[in-house]
C-alpha cells in the first residue's frame, strides 16, 4: 500500500509539473504584450514597461518559467493586479462558497443519479428504463445557465421560495447560505446527475449478471437486499470514480452558475479576472483547480481499497 | 480486405457500406427522428438569409418586447429585433463553432493518438500532457485561453479545439493500441513499409469509426461550451447574435418576457440532444461487437 501511495504521488507530481507548464503557456498565449493588453489603450509606454517589470515579463521565457516554478513551490502565486492582494488570499476568501456549492451540487446529482440509475438497471428494457435513458440524455443537453435562469424564473421570481441571487447578508448563518445555494446547486447538479445516472445504470447492469448475484437470489434473499447489498455495493466503484471526477468538473461549472446567480465565489472571481485580464489570478485559479482535480483523482484511487476489500496495493 | 467474393455479389444486389450503416443507424426510430431534426436545424440555419423574416439586427422600437404573434413568430427583444431571425442567425455561429471544433479535435486527436499509440517512445510524453490538459475543467481552460486570445469567433474555435482534442486523442490512442497488434498491420510491417505509411494507410482508416463517434459528441459539447462562453461575455463578440449571448441578455427581462430565454434555449437543447442521440446511434451501429445482438 505504502509503495503504491508513493508511486501514485510521484506520478501526480509529474502531472502537476505538466499542468504548471500548460498553465504557463496558456497565460502567455496572448498575442502581443500582456502588459499592454491589461492596461488598455490609454496606458503610457512607461506604465506598460513598469507593469512588465513587475510581472517579470521583461525576463527571458526560461527565467520566467523558473520564477513561476519557484512561486509555486513556495506557495506564493503572485499578486492580483486589480485587487491589490495576493492571488492565494483572493482565491481562498472566495472558495468557501464555491466548495459549498460544488458539494451541494454533487449531493443533488448523487441523490438523483444513483437511485434513478439503479431503478433503470433493475427494470432494464422496460418503459421506465427507456424514460430514464431519454431523461438522462435530455438533462445532459441542458445548458446549466439556462436551467439556472429557468429555476430563477419559477422558484424565485414566481413562487418566491428562494432568493433570486446573492449569498445573504454578511455574517449570515450556514442555513441561510445553503438556502441561497439551493437553486444554484440544482442548476449545476441536474446536468451532472445525467452522467451519474448513466454510469450507475451500466455499472449495475454489469454487476447484476454476476454469479454471486444469482446465488444471492437463489438463496431467497429479498430483492432489495440483493440489489443494494450485493449489487450496488459492488457497482459503487466505477460510480465513485465518476462522482469524484465530477466534483472537479462542478468546480469548473460553478464559474457559469455563480455568474447566473450573482454569487461572489471563486468562479465569479475568475470571470472578472478574465474580463479584466488579471493574468496572475487566472494563472493561480487554473493551478489550484487542476491541482484539486489531480488530488481528487488520487483520493478516489486510494478510496477504492476502502470500498472494495478485494483491491490490494 | 475490401475484396468481396464474386458469388456473393452476383447472388444479391451490392449494398454499399454507407447504406448498410444508414440502415443499421435508422433502425432505432429515435435516432431517425433526431437525424431528421438535426438536418432540419442545419438547413434552417444555413438558409437563414432566405428564411429569416427580418434582418437579425433590424430594430423596431415600436415593437419592443412583443410576445410571439403572427408577425414575430418568436416575439421580439428589448430593441424590437425579431427573435426568430436572431435564433436562425445565432445558430450559424453555434453550428459553425461546433463543426469546426469537432473537425479540429478529430484531426489533432487522430494525429496525436496515432503517434502515441504506434510510436512507443512518444506514448509517455503525449499521454502525460493529455492527462495534464484533462485536469482542467473544459470551461475553465476555455475561458483562460479566451482571456489570452481575446474574443473572436476563430479564437473560440481554437480554444475549444484545444480543450476537446484530448478526448479524441485518448480514444484514438486506445484504438491504435488494439489495431497495431492486428495481423495485417504486422504483415505491413514485415513487408518493410515505412511506419508513417503503416499509420496512414493501415491504422488510420480503421480509427475512423471511434473518431467520428467522438467527434459527434465533441460537436455537442462545443455548442454547449460556446453558449456558456457567449453567456459569460468572453466568447463571440456581443455584436454577433449567438444562442448564448441571447440568453444572457434575456436575464434582465426574467419573468416578463419568457420567450427571450425560451427560444434560444430550446434551439440549444434540440441541437445538442439530437447530436447526442445520433452520436449514440453511430456508436452502436459502428461497433462490430454490438452487431450480433442488435
Amino acid at each position: 500500500m505504502a509503495a503504491y501511495v508513493v508511486r501514485r504521488l510521484l506520478s501526480m507530481l509529474v502531472v502537476m509539473c505538466l499542468v504548471a507548464v500548460v498553465v504557463f503557456i496558456v497565460a502567455r498565449v496572448v498575442p502581443g504584450d500582456p502588459a499592454a493588453v491589461m492596461l488598455g489603450t490609454s496606458a503610457t509606454p512607461e506604465d506598460v514597461a513598469a507593469l512588465r517589470a513587475r510581472l517579470g515579463l521583461d525576463q527571458p521565457l526560461l527565467t520566467q518559467f523558473g520564477l513561476f516554478a519557484l512561486q509555486i513551490v513556495t506557495g506564493d502565486l503572485g499578486e492580483s493586479i486589480f485587487l491589490n492582494k495576493p492571488v492565494l488570499a483572493a482565491i481562498a476568501e472566495r472558495s468557501e462558497l464555491t466548495l459549498l456549492l460544488a458539494t451541494m451540487a454533487v449531493m443533488v446529482s448523487v441523490a438523483v443519479g444513483v437511485p434513478v440509475g439503479v431503478i433503470s438497471a433493475v427494470r432494464r428494457g422496460t418503459a421506465v428504463d427507456q424514460a430514464v435513458i431519454a431523461g438522462a440524455m435530455l438533462a445532459a443537453s441542458l445548458p446549466s445557465f439556462w436551467i439556472g435562469l429557468t429555476l430563477i424564473r419559477w422558484f424565485a421570481v414566481n413562487l418566491g421560495w428562494f432568493p433570486v441571487s446573492g449569498y445573504g447578508e454578511p455574517g449570515a448563518g450556514l442555513l441561510e447560505r445553503m438556502h441561497h445555494l439551493v437553486l444554484p446547486a440544482l442548476a449545476l447538479g441536474i446536468p451532472n446527475s445525467a452522467i451519474i445516472t448513466r454510469f450507475t445504470r451500466s455499472s449495475m447492469l454489469d454487476v447484476l449478471t454476476e454469479d454471486y448475484v444469482r446465488t444471492a437470489r437463489a438463496k431467497g434473499l429479498p430483492a432489495h437486499k440483493v440489489i443494494l447489498k450485493h449489487g450496488l455495493r459492488n457497482a459503487m466503484i466505477p460510480i465513485l470514480t465518476v462522482v469524484g471526477l465530477t466534483l472537479a468538473v462542478l468546480i469548473g461549472g460553478a464559474i457559469v452558475t455563480e455568474t447566473v446567480f450573482g454569487l461572489p465565489g471563486a468562479g465569479n472571481l475568475i470571470v472578472s479576472a478574465v474580463l479584466r485580464r488579471d493574468y496572475p489570478v487566472i494563472q493561480g485559479a487554473l493551478l489550484i483547480i487542476s491541482g484539486l482535480y489531480v488530488l481528487i483523482n488520487l483520493v478516489i484511487d486510494l478510496l477504492y481499497a476502502v470500498v472494495d476489500p478485494r483491491i490490494r496495493y | 480486405m475490401t475484396a468481396s467474393t464474386p458469388s456473393v455479389s452476383a447472388a444479391r444486389p451490392q449494398t454499399s457500406p454507407l447504406r448498410l450503416l444508414l440502415r443499421r443507424l435508422f433502425r432505432r426510430r429515435l435516432v431517425l427522428v433526431s437525424a431528421v431534426v438535426l438536418t432540419l436545424i442545419v438547413l434552417a440555419v444555413l438558409a437563414a438569409d432566405w428564411l429569416a423574416p427580418f434582418a437579425p439586427n433590424k430594430m423596431s422600437l415600436a415593437n419592443r418586447l412583443k410576445g410571439p404573434n403572427g408577425t414575430y413568430w418568436f416575439g421580439t427583444n428589448e430593441y424590437g429585433q425579431d427573435l426568430l431571425s436572431r435564433v436562425l442567425y445565432g445558430g450559424q455561429v453555434s453550428l459553425l463553432v461546433g463543426g469546426l471544433v469537432a473537425a479540429f479535435a478529430c484531426v489533432a486527436g487522430a494525429i496525436g493518438g496515432l503517434l502515441a499509440g504506434y510510436i512507443r517512445p512518444l506514448d509517455g510524453p503525449i499521454m502525460r500532457l493529455t492527462d495534464a490538459m484533462m485536469a482542467f475543467p473544459d470551461i475553465l481552460l476555455a475561458i483562460a485561453l479566451m482571456a489570452g486570445l481575446g474574443p473572436s469567433l476563430m479564437n473560440v474555435v481554437l480554444a475549444l479545439g484545444i480543450v476537446y482534442t484530448p478526448r479524441v486523442l485518448r480514444v484514438a490512442r486506445a484504438a491504435t493500441l488494439v489495431i497495431r497488434e492486428m495481423q495485417y498491420v504486422e504483415a505491413a510491417r514485415a513487408l518493410g513499409i515505412a511506419p508513417w505509411r503503416v499509420m496512414l494507410s493501415e491504422i488510420l482508416p480503421n480509427l475512423s469509426s471511434p473518431i467520428i463517434v467522438q467527434g459527434t459528441f465533441v460537436f455537442a459539447y462545443a455548442i454547449l461550451t460556446e453558449a456558456a462562453l457567449s453567456f459569460l461575455g468572453v466568447g463571440t463578440p456581443p455584436t454577433t447574435p449567438t444562442w448564448g449571448n441571447m440568453i444572457a441578455s434575456s436575464q434582465q427581462y426574467i419573468g416578463q418576457a419568457d420567450w427571450l430565454m425560451a427560444f434560444p434555449g430550446l434551439a440549444i437543447v434540440l441541437t445538442v440532444l439530437s447530436l447526442q442521440i445520433v452520436g449514440d446511434g453511430l456508436r452502436d451501429s459502428l461497433d462490430p461487437r454490438l452487431q450480433k445482438s442488435s
